[in-house]
């Protein structure tokens, strides 16, 4: 796929480039302003915002708020160490964006622990021949079509004091409460709802494995969980490693659960999502903003994180990958040898890599 | 798929946080408000002119009775230069509510006349989102006093009161009678109708109302403490929520949990929820509006007919209501004010306050209204809200709103759940309104 191509004269900046730069970048200019206009400049109004708060002093003799805005600075951020508003949540008595940022974690590690478990689970299920196969699948499917919303108000009639859940259950847990249980009530809901998407990723996955791995495995005389070990995890995580990346990015980023099912103002189950909503009730659209890119921030660190210690291969270029290993090597050797490096480049001039 | 690995990374990132974006555009949604005007708000309201007129908006939630649409048509006919377009918001007060800022922070006057939920009044009059209504325009001669104490805002009218709304007590009337007993009108004697009723009734509790986290805990925490004689908000707007009349209105509430007095699940009540657990003879009292009512009086109610309706019990009499209702508000950003003014009071009549009592039973603000016979005859429960409106206090008038009622939930809600005993909540509680509160 690569060729090792030492003699090059290519004198172009960028010697990965097969000379139809400008007309990528015609191209794509179209989706490059959408984005910059539906993306890009919202981002930059909201980080305007983030320095700015609106008046809210009432003028004791009318009355009256002044109207516009002010500066603060960073007020908006600092005011988390300096001017904390305690509320007491599932974490002690702590400031009430520390505590929803503290509940955004948690949901997202639990939830997407969970939701992977579940969801690999119900890949293997759905990988498998068998009788009313369809079914299973369309089954293990349906949560996911579900809208969030919809989802939020069922799984808040079976969460009533006199629902579903405390039947079977047998006894009397007040999920709707603010309250650790409540969480619970959010986790669950998640996860039956969001499970069935790592599951079809990973479904995904599985069927690209080759089935005579498996017949070799079985020659070589490999035990059912050595084969799920050695060949099926290795094999599907690429597409798991996306698919959770996905999930994470999506949980940390929660709204409609929370809101829908238990409500806003409520500690135990306040993400920074409903938090920034709540603040933008009540006109404070500097605060709004600021949280926003808190987590903005938050959930970009985590992303890269993903992409750094996992690999996740979002985009998935081999050719990419391979050139640069290559360019690795070659500047290893020149070192070695103490001598410029030639570096590998493209060889494919139009079309997609080869394969 | 040559591209650079850096871009690639660029729009890798890009696409995966892409989603996220949207919550940080969201909070910018205002950000056109000029930075830093400083100054006193204009405040239009001094110079509206009354004499402009032409067709007009009326902005209201959900039209759930369906019959507005026949109001504002029976309008246009007969005033064609001065149409009425009927726009139609949200059924969630959160949502009809930011609609409305969203057309005063961009000084818009696509909303001419808005109605606006009582807890608002203070916050659209002092942002100057409304246009102060002067008395010779407005009358308000004969409306109930908290329904137009609830639209005035530092002693001048901002709105007009449309609709209002009083909390009251549903009581169990075939069981009441059985046991020989009249409807209570003390906490007491509301004990102590429970305790002859309750031991023949396997799996009753005694009293019910709405003790979710929410805007119905603020109405029955504020409930609680006006009718033991205390007030979250003195005469003057000072907080007094911590005074010793306050404490006993709370600690009733506690206690009522405490002793079982009111269902331990009653902490994750609405509305709804509490008016399924009286259809279901969960409890023997409940505290409710009065759209209860039809609903439970229905053809599937298990207690069609057997119930009635009582005043709220109080302390030492009388329960204190916390007022509901709606009042129509003008923008001040607006055109032809003066269609505007022709409009409310066309729509306030008492001819038609009656008839939209009758087509979207929905409470007048005329007084008089609650004595008429031949609507008692229609709507049982009439002179019992107008007895509880003509007492009920509206909650507590503040800008910041959305702050007051959250800090009100918290401190009641721990309260309720033996987080914290009642005078330490209310201490917390007065702390924070202070400050909130200026």
């Amino acid at each position: 796929m690569v060729a090792d191509s030492p003699a090059t004269t290519n004198k172009k900046k960028n010697p990965l480039s097969d000379g139809q730069g400008t007309l990528a970048a015609i191209l794509i200019s179209p989706t490059m302003a959408v984005i910059l206009f539906v993306v890009g400049i919202p981002i930059l109004m909201s980080l305007r915002e983030s320095v700015f708060r609106k008046f809210d002093t009432v003028d004791p003799s009318t009355g009256m708020i002044p109207e516009g805005e002010t500066f603060v600075g960073l007020q908006n951020f600092s005011d988390i160490f300096n001017n904390p508003t305690i509320v007491p949540g599932n974490w002690g008595q702590i400031d009430r964006l520390l505590n929803a940022f503290a509940n955004t974690t948690w949901f997202t590690i639990v939830c997407v622990l969970l939701e992977t478990v579940l969801g690999v689970a119900m890949a293997l299920i759905m990988a498998k021949a068998f009788k009313g196969q369809g079914f299973v699948r369309a089954a293990i499917l349906v949560p996911w079509a579900i809208p969030t919303v919809v989802s939020a108000k069922m799984w808040g009639l079976i969460f009533d004091a006199d629902g579903v859940m405390n039947e079977v259950i047998g006894h009397q847990v007040l999920w709707l409460a603010d309250g650790p249980q409540s969480q619970w009530a959010i986790i669950i809901a998640d996860v039956w709802k969001t499970a069935p998407f790592i599951g079809l990723l990973t479904l995904a996955g599985l069927q690209t494995i080759p089935a005579e791995v498996y017949e070799a495995a079985k020659v070589d005389g490999a035990s059912a969980w050595q084969q799920f070990t050695r060949i099926t995890l290795p094999m599907v995580k690429p597409a798991l490693v996306v698919a959770v990346l996905f999930r994470t990015l999506d949980t940390m980023r929660m709204f409609d659960l929370p809101a829908a099912m238990i409500g806003f103002g409520k500690y135990y189950v306040e993400t920074v999502s409903t938090l920034a909503y709540v603040e933008n009730n009540n006109l404070r659209y500097g605060a709004a903003a600021a949280y926003s890119i808190i987590l903005f921030l938050y959930i970009v660190f985590v992303a890269f994180l993903f992409v750094r210690l996992l690999g996740a291969d979002v985009v998935g270029d081999e050719e990419v990958k391979a050139i640069a290993a290559q360019r690795k090597r070659q500047r290893a050797a020149a070192k070695a040898a103490g001598r410029k490096p030639e570096l590998a480049k493209t060889t494919v001039t139009s079309g997609s890599a080869s394969s | 798929m040559t591209q650079p690995r850096t871009t690639r990374r660029v729009i890798a990132a890009a696409l995966s946080v892409g989603a996220l974006l949207v919550t940080a555009a969201c909070s910018s949604g205002t950000a056109a408000s000029p930075a830093a005007s400083g100054g006193a708000s204009s405040a239009a309201a001094t110079g509206a002119d009354w004499n402009e007129f032409g067709p007009i908006v009326y902005a209201q939630g959900k039209d759930t009775s369906g019959n507005l649409k026949d109001k504002v048509d029976e309008w246009n006919k007969a005033n064609p230069n001065e149409q009425v377009t009927f726009r139609e918001l949200s059924d969630s007060a959160d949502e009809q509510r930011a609609a409305m800022i969203q057309r005063g922070q961009a000084k818009s006057g696509e909303y001419t006349v808005m109605s606006v939920d009582v807890v608002w009044t203070a916050e659209f009059a002092a942002n100057g989102w409304l246009t102060e209504l002067p008395a010779d325009k407005f009358p308000t001669t004969g409306y109930l006093k908290p329904a137009v104490d609830s639209a005035t805002y530092f002693n001048k009218l901002y709105a007009m009161p449309s609709t209002s709304d009083g909390a009251l007590l549903y009581y169990r009337k075939d069981l009441l009678d059985k046991a020989g007993l009249q409807p209570p009108k003390t906490w007491d004697e509301m004990q102590a109708a429970c305790d002859k009723v309750l031991p023949g009734q396997s799996g009753m509790s005694c009293y019910g109302g709405q003790f979710q986290k929410y805007e119905g805990l603020t109405c029955n925490f504020a409930e609680a403490v006006n009718s033991a004689g205390g007030a979250v908000l003195g005469e003057d707007g000072k907080p007094t929520v911590n005074s010793a009349d306050a404490n006993a209105g709370l600690t009733w509430m506690v206690n009522g949990f405490k002793t079982g007095m009111i269902p331990k699940e009653a902490i994750t009540w609405k509305e709804e929820e509490s008016r399924t657990a009286f259809q279901n003879s969960k409890i023997l009292f409940l505290r409710n509006w009065p759209y209860v009512w039809n609903l439970a009086n229905a053809k599937d109610s298990k207690i069609a007919g057997k119930f009635a309706v009582a005043p709220i019990p109080g302390k030492n009499g009388p329960g204190v209501s916390t007022l509901g209702g709606h009042s129509y508000g003008i923008s001040p950003f607006a055109k032809n004010k003066g269609t505007a003014m022709k409009w409310i009071n066309w729509m306030l009549t008492e001819e038609n306050q009656k008839k939209w009592l009758q087509t979207a039973s929905s409470a007048p603000v005329l007084e008089s209204l609650y004595a008429d016979a031949e609507l008692n005859k229609q709507f049982p429960y009439l002179a019992t809200l107008g007895e509880s409106i003509k007492n009920a206090k509206p909650r507590p008038k503040a800008v910041k709103y959305g702050d007051v009622t959250l800090a009100i939930q918290d401190a009641a809600y721990g309260a309720i759940q033996n987080q914290s005993a009642p005078q330490a909540a209310l201490d917390g509680l007065q702390t924070k309104l202070q400050a909130l509160v200026k």
